[in-house]
């Protein structure tokens, strides 16, 4: 029962990921590749790239692609929604508790605790992709590590932003935009 | 009865929107999110916002969908998550059905790859500003404990890549214990309208 299978795989995903998609990688992986070997190597490393290319979670995107391969979108529907099921138990769950509590002295100092966590976790996430867009990756140790196109549509996107308030789904459709017009305009 | 429609379509067209443009990471949800609900529709404040942000955090699954969900409840209960969540899943499950079938063509397309190229500065630039906005907010008042918390999360989380759920299990002990609390004293009248 190849839908089962997809399921019961895909909810154990969604039910271990916690942290975010780079937790989940190895653990789609495990699943999709070691354990059931419903995609090759290749083309999960396919996958990943393209789920980095496209919007959406990676989880998600692994499921569909995955359900596709194996049993054709009712597979995608299947495995997206096996994937999606314990994180609606559980956040609901959490969200009950937030909403009763979130007025108990205790609750307000945890949460007082948590809110520069956040933050922190973002800057991180945040310096990562900036590091990525602009560099490749990492630090750049010479001139042309630095990608210059990247470098103008990210001042001009940061511009927008915090000086115009623009929306930020404007600002990466505009940035989108733009990269299609500077990189074949300057050859890269 | 019509309102409580609209409020289930504006909540659903929201979130698909969103959704469909959360590239590079589950982190980007949270800039747009923010844009969307805190500033334009004003349905929840900054603080709430960074709460549906730890929780999300605190449990398994997508940050995007599990932000979506508490978005939702927070609007509508159960239905209204399960209709943020069916938005959130919704843009993703589309486009990678459609791509599976040339996946090949669209990872090697040259111009596929400038429009990700520009989209991930974008993405970058979004992600700064958000950070930006939202260090205001926390630290405001001046409250060294929280810019301490700030500093040494992004620290374990960047350098030595600090699991998750340590991160937040200690950082909810720091608030518990009440260590923002006495920091807090000198800002606190300005907390209180923030």
């Amino acid at each position: 029962m190849i839908y089962l299978q997809l399921f019961l795989s895909m909810f154990q995903i969604g039910l271990f990921s916690v942290g975010g998609g780079y937790v989940a990688i190895p653990l789609i992986q495990h699943q999709v590749v070691e354990l059931h070997g419903w995609l090759s190597a290749t083309e999960f490393t396919d996958i990943i790239t393209i789920a980095e290319m496209t919007p959406g979670p990676i989880a998600i995107n692994s499921a569909t692609f995955v359900g596709i391969r194996v049993a054709g979108i009712p597979g995608a529907l299947v495995a997206t929604f096996g994937c999606v099921l314990p994180s609606c138990c559980i956040v609901l769950l959490l969200a009950r508790l937030y909403y009763k509590y979130r007025s108990l002295n205790a609750m307000q100092r945890i949460l007082s605790g948590l809110r520069p966590a956040v933050v922190g976790m973002i800057a991180s996430a945040g310096l990562s992709i900036l590091l990525l867009a602009l560099f490749g990756g990492q630090l750049p140790s010479s001139f042309q590590q630095v990608n210059g196109p990247a470098v103008l549509i990210f001042a001009a996107a940061l511009l927008g932003l915090r000086r115009f308030r623009l929306s930020p789904l404007r600002v990466m459709a505009g940035a989108g935009a733009a990269g299609l017009i500077l990189y074949p305009l300057l050859g890269l | 009865m019509i309102k409580r429609a609209a409020l289930y379509k504006e909540l659903f067209c929201s979130t698909f929107r969103l959704s469909a443009f959360t590239f590079g990471g589950g982190y980007v949800i949270v800039p747009l999110m923010r844009k969307r609900f805190v500033d334009e529709l004003g349905w929840i404040d900054e603080e709430e916002m960074l709460d549906l942000i730890s929780v999300s955090q605190s449990s398994p699954g997508p940050i995007a969908v599990n932000a979506s969900l508490m978005l939702g409840y927070r609007m509508a209960g159960v239905p209204g998550a399960l209709i943020t969540a069916f938005g959130t899943v919704l843009p993703p499950l589309i486009i990678i059905s459609v791509i599976s079938f040339f996946y090949q063509q669209f990872r090697s397309n040259y111009y596929v790859n400038a429009v990700m190229l520009g989209m991930q500065a974008g993405v970058a630039a979004v992600i700064c500003s958000v950070v930006l906005d939202m260090s205001r907010s926390v630290l405001a008042g001046r409250n060294l404990a929280a810019g301490l918390i700030l500093a040494g999360v992004f620290t374990a989380v960047y350098f030595f890549k600090a699991n998750v759920f340590w991160v937040i299990l200690i950082c909810g002990c720091i608030g518990f214990f009440g260590v923002l609390d006495r920091c807090r004293k000198a800002g606190k009248g300005k907390e209180k309208d923030a």
